[in-house]
């Protein structure tokens, strides 16, 4: 058994999601090989090297890859796959969006989202915005699949694997126009211990401000429901739920967010969910540890001050 | 420009589900079904594509059973010109669903594939990539602005950290994320006149295709129920509790 693992990263640094995806690669026993796709991405790959479990690091490097773009990506990828039983990636953008494209070459099914492995061939992912949980086995030759990080512990930097320079320039029919990517000195969603989130009750972008002063003092990162990001409060990546980003920080703060099924599939796998809503019926309680009916324009000044 | 809009038939948004007691699926019965949300919102920008003048033709397509009908007449009532359905009653794999997409596409022949980025079903967010390998087109999927210029696509996707915008050539697909527009409401004369609008019906084996089996579903569980939590009367017990008990801050 060998696994093929596609590295997420920005070409400068490795992202957090690779170590967990190797985590749930390293359940199956077997070797892991891990693909690095990008241009001037040799930090990246030296990131990789060092992650427990990895075999070696597969490095293509070349501007062609620079915008990690599906369609010559995929055919990157499927060049490589022969010998490998499984290929993952981290369901982000990016592994979303070129997954389904190499399963497709390869002519089997994809399975999405994988937050538990049974065996080789045995795989838990959820359905229908997490309110059920589906167990497949897969009948293909090659198993590929992305896996829902949040669900898996990071491997370790302890390692020390052997970087192999892939020679395989495949051009993109696409071209990159922009790429505008939303600074923040905060930590990434996926990686944050503690996660602030405002819904539509927070009414402007300047009241989330409140929200960035409760993060900042908790060292945590700014979340937001679908309603808050459709008006223009706060950028779209920052949205958590069934088409957001999913999460489980050690503490989610959800504030003047009502908890519909859309937003609970993002979020209610954290370890400890507070709600802070001034309607007491609000879905949102059931699924709080604790939680507060007051006014958030009352109760978030009042949290801030006293932690 | 002739645009493509695959479909699909799912349970209403609004309903919670529940996983029938012998855990062998999700129990659909009598649940209100809908259009699922974001191909509605590939509907409504391709019927916007052609009130622009920059497509000619919208067809509508649907894999599944007789009453996915329903759904096909709400997107011809959005202003989809015509529909396919191609009736099945077996659970389709999104592989299976990109081959026979890819076998209407190859009848159609339509420059622009337009389609969600997921079904809130299976939420599995593969059929668009999919249907781009088995087509060898390019994909930009996750859309939140969609513009043609000389055969030229524009798209600008949503993606973690921020926005790209891609330049593609035709043919092509695209998936709808869920800031690309917001559908319209079809209105009763709408809805009247998509009645009369043409409505085919095929089946897998007139299209040719061959499906193999992938996957077998083991089981379907209901996910690990959170223990019930406590109100708290101020903000200064809430500090206390996360401090003291919970020990999270
Ligand atoms: C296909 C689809 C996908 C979706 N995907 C997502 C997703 O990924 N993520 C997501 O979040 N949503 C998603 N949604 C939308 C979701 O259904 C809800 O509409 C959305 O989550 C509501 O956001 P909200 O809780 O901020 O707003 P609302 O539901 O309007 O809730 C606002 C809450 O604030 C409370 N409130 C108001 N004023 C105050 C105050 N002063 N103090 C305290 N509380 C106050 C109210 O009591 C209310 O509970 C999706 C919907 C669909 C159809």
């Amino acid at each position: 058994m060998t696994v093929l693992v596609i590295a997420e990263h920005d070409n400068v640094s490795l992202k957090s999601e690779t170590a967990k995806v190797i985590a749930a690669a390293a359940s199956l026993a077997g070797d892991i090989d891990v693909l690095v796709a990008g241009s001037a991405c040799a930090a990246v790959a030296e990131s990789v090297a060092k992650l427990q479990g990895v075999s070696r690091v597969l490095v293509a490097d070349n501007p062609v890859y620079k915008a990690q773009l599906a369609d010559n990506l995929a055919k990157l990828v499927v060049g490589q796959a022969s010998g490998y039983s499984h290929i993952f990636a981290a369901a982000t953008s990016t592994g979303k969006d070129l997954l389904p494209r190499v399963a497709a070459l390869l002519d089997v099914a994809m399975i999405s989202e994988v937050v538990k492995i049974e065996d080789a061939d045995t795989f838990v992912h959820p359905i229908y915005a997490g309110n059920a949980l589906e167990k497949v086995k897969s009948l293909d030759a090659v198993k590929v699949a992305t896996v829902r990080a949040s669900a898996f512990d990071a491997v370790p930097a302890t390692a020390n694997a052997a970087i192999v320079a892939l020679d395989v320039v495949i051009n993109s029919v696409c071209s990159e126009l922009a790429h505008t990517t939303v600074a923040s000195e905060r930590p990434e969603l996926g990686n944050a211990r503690v996660i602030v989130s405002g819904g539509r009750a927070l009414g402007s972008a300047d009241n989330f401000a409140m929200l960035e002063t409760l993060a900042d003092k908790l060292g945590g990162a700014v979340g937001a429901s679908r309603a808050a990001v459709d008006a223009g409060y706060i950028s779209n990546d920052l949205q958590v739920g069934q088409t957001g980003k999913i999460v489980a920080p050690e503490l989610y703060i959800a504030v003047g967010i009502s908890g519909a099924i859309q937003h609970l599939a993002g979020m209610k796998d954290s370890k400890v969910i507070v709600a802070i809503n001034k309607d007491p019926q609000a879905p949102i309680f059931q699924v709080a540890d604790y939680g507060l009916e007051a006014d958030l324009f009352e109760a978030v000044p009042k949290l801030v001050e006293l932690i | 420009m002739k645009v493509m809009v695959p479909v699909k038939r799912v349970v209403d948004a609004n309903v919670k589900i529940r996983v029938n007691a012998e855990h062998t699926a999700v129990d659909t019965a009598n649940l209100k079904m809908a259009l699922n949300p974001f191909c509605e919102i590939a509907v409504e920008e391709a019927v916007r594509l052609k009130e622009a003048g920059k497509a000619d033709e919208v067809v509508v397509v649907s894999i599944g059973p007789k009453v996915a009908q329903e759904q096909l007449r709400t997107a011809m009532a959005l202003g989809a010109d015509r529909a396919i359905l191609v009736e099945t009653d077996e659970p389709m794999l999104p592989l299976s669903v990109a081959k026979i997409l890819l076998a209407v596409q190859a009848r159609e022949q339509a420059e622009l594939i337009l389609m969600g980025k997921q079904s809130i079903d299976g939420d599995n967010n593969q059929t668009g990539q999919m249907l781009a390998a088995l087509a060898d087109m390019p994909q930009a999927t996750f859309a939140s602005m969609v513009d043609i210029t000389d055969g030229q696509l524009t798209v600008s996707r949503e993606i973690d950290g921020g926005i790209q915008q891609l330049q593609l050539p035709l043919p092509a697909v695209v998936t709808a994320d869920l800031r690309l527009n917001e559908p319209r409401y079809a209105s009763l004369p709408n809805i009247m006149k998509a009645k009369r609008k043409p409505l085919d019906t095929l089946t897998v084996a007139e299209l040719g295709v061959t499906l193999k089996p992938h996957q077998q579903i083991l089981a379907v569980t209901p996910p690990a129920e959170r223990k019930a939590g406590v109100m708290v009367a101020s903000v200064e017990e809430l500090v206390d509790k996360l401090k003291n008990e919970a020990k999270v801050i």
